[in-house]
């Protein structure tokens, strides 16, 4: 074990984050903080709560998803795929690191990251509204896992991506429209029932489901169902990631 | 001296369908200097990057220091260091940040005074807080030996080192070349300059078109390869060469004002005395003479040449 090479890794990462610290930081709270102002008091204001829960409250746990996913892909791929496209891949490469050392250090850091963003936003979010979080343990786990299966699979975009485009064209044609479709502005019981079987085949709505149960204790679907989902998605990428050591695609030649 | 590089049978096919190296073997010993010559294109980029771990093989094994490169490539790894041709560095990093994190990155723990001593080797001290990206060319390229040398390598890698720096880099990286080897660093380079693996290297390894068409000690190669010519200068011209002298095969230059004598380096019955004594027998005077040697540029030359010529 390269322990070394991890640390290395992790913290050159997280020092190329702190850097531009003010930016990472700012565009969540920015960001959360239009969506209370829209949502929360323009439009909240009318709606009925939703399963007990003001409007407001209610989207917070999808809020913080929408910025989990969105900074652990871009942290995720960004890392990796600028040392393929500036050539210090070469690096990388030559070291004694095994896939293994390589993926925790990259991914390690990018869901560092990814967490701090989701505690700035919750934070920010309780400026806004009254929240409680009636699960915290099951909150940290699914802030947790998830930052990390989103780091892994922005992580396989960045060396599957040739260039800049393909690089935000995944996370802005898949993962901006499932995450939308996925509840976190709505519970799926609002949908009609056909719609509502569709949903049920976009994975996003379990994180969503499972994370906001963590809060107030309602959900669409079954935390453990959830829990699995989390982990199934973790599985694959973890998988995804193997082979692509294995076989060196899009890495060596 | 033992081996340190052991390299046998090694192929490389890439997806394309391009034959990269055709079955290369080839023995490097501990602490030599051993330079890779060859035109663009013949495999020498590839070999290197097969020996880091950057390019798999597709057949052949290659041991580094003991250890077979792809089944005990941590342990290879860590033994080898590589400076590439291109400039690869992390723009907004300053310089310190990144030859420290090279040094963690191949297993070492962090030695603060061994990254001073490797800046200050390199007149990059000054510089250690500044951003790569505000650096120059040379700058960057003594960065990126500083990367390969941040982890204390015993195979170094130098992937024409000398492209495009300045007279004084190159001086100072020759200096810095002589003093790795006194360490006991082994080191392998390539180069297109050819005064450069003349100047510097024990042994040289001509490669073209992914064979690898000699591997020779420098003196012996220069000795064996190497012609010399005797020229003289005629004090009066001449329409032929005088059939009393042609047994010495003398060719006529510069209009008839030259002969010109080529003989063979190595052997001694070279015949430069009786050539001149039947010369002052026949009443032809000469105003100068002067003799010149082949310069591994020449042997180079003629090398590739003869291989190209045959291969097509």
């Amino acid at each position: 074990m390269n322990h070394h090479a991890i640390w290395s890794i992790y913290y050159f990462e997280m020092h190329r984050f702190l850097r531009t610290a003010f930016q990472s930081i700012a565009t969540p709270v920015i960001t959360t903080s239009l969506y209370f102002v829209v949502f929360g008091a323009a439009i909240g204001s009318r709606m009925s709560d939703v399963g007990g829960v003001s409007y407001g409250a209610f989207i917070v746990p999808g809020l913080i998803m929408l910025s989990l996913f969105s900074e652990s892909i871009n942290n995720g791929s960004f890392g990796i795929h600028i040392q393929k496209f500036t050539g210090t891949v070469y690096e990388l490469l030559s070291a004694p690191v095994s896939a293994m050392e390589l993926v925790v250090g990259f991914t390690g850091a990018s869901a560092t990251k990814s967490i701090m963003i989701g505690v700035v936003t919750l934070l920010t979010a309780s400026l806004f509204v009254p929240l409680q979080v009636l699960h915290p343990w099951w909150m940290v786990a699914f802030l947790v896992l998830t930052s990390v299966s989103f780091s892994l699979f922005g992580f396989i975009l960045g060396i599957w991506a040739k260039g800049w485009e393909q690089l935000s064209i995944i996370p802005m044609l898949v993962v901006t429209p499932l995450t939308f479709l996925g509840g976190a502005f709505y519970s799926i019981d609002m949908l009609p029932p056909t719609w509502r079987t569709i949903t049920l085949f976009n994975p996003v709505v379990y994180l969503i489901s499972g994370f906001r149960w963590s809060f107030y204790g309602t959900s669409d679907v079954g935390v453990e169902i959830s829990l699995a989902m989390t982990l199934v998605f973790l599985g694959i990428c973890l998988a995804t990631v193997a082979w692509i050591f294995k076989t060196g695609y899009r890495l060596k030649n | 001296m033992a081996s340190v590089l052991s390299i046998s049978n090694l192929t490389k096919t890439y997806a394309s369908g391009l034959q990269a190296l055709k079955s290369v073997s080839l023995e490097i010993q501990k602490g030599e200097i051993f330079a890779l010559l060859g035109p663009n294109g013949a495999g020498k980029t590839t070999l290197i990057n097969i020996v880091c771990g950057i390019v798999t093989p597709s057949t052949g094994t290659v041991t580094a220091a003991g250890h077979d490169i792809q089944r005990d490539y941590r342990a290879a790894r860590m033994k080898i260091g590589l400076v590439p041709q291109e400039l690869h560095v992390d723009m907004f990093e300053k310089v310190i940040a990144t030859v420290t994190y090279s040094r963690g990155l191949f297993g070492k723990p962090a030695n603060p005074a061994h990254i001073e001593k490797v800046l200050r080797d390199l007149s990059l001290w000054d510089k250690r807080n500044d951003k790569l990206m505000t650096l120059s060319g040379g700058m960057k390229r003594r960065v990126m030996i500083a990367k390969a040398l941040s982890h204390e390598p015993e195979i170094l890698f130098l992937d024409e080192p000398t492209a495009g720096v300045d007279v004084e880099l190159r001086r100072d990286m020759w200096t810095l070349v002589r003093n790795l080897r006194e360490q006991g660093v082994t080191i392998i380079l390539t180069t297109h300059y050819i005064d450069e693996a003349e100047e510097m290297a024990d042994r040289i390894g001509v490669i073209t078109r992914g064979e690898l068409i000699l591997t020779e000690d420098k003196t012996t190669l220069l000795q064996k390869l190497g012609r010399k010519q005797l020229i003289l200068q005629l004090q009066e011209p001449m329409n032929a060469v005088p059939a009393e002298l042609a047994e010495w095969r003398l060719a006529l230059r510069a209009g008839g004002n030259e002969l010109e004598y080529t003989f063979d380096a190595k052997s001694e019955q070279h015949g430069i005395s009786s050539l001149l004594r039947r010369m002052g027998d026949l009443g032809i005077g000469y105003k100068d003479l002067h003799t010149d040697q082949s310069s591994l540029e020449d042997i180079f030359v003629d090398l590739v040449h003869d291989k190209g010529g045959a291969a097509r």
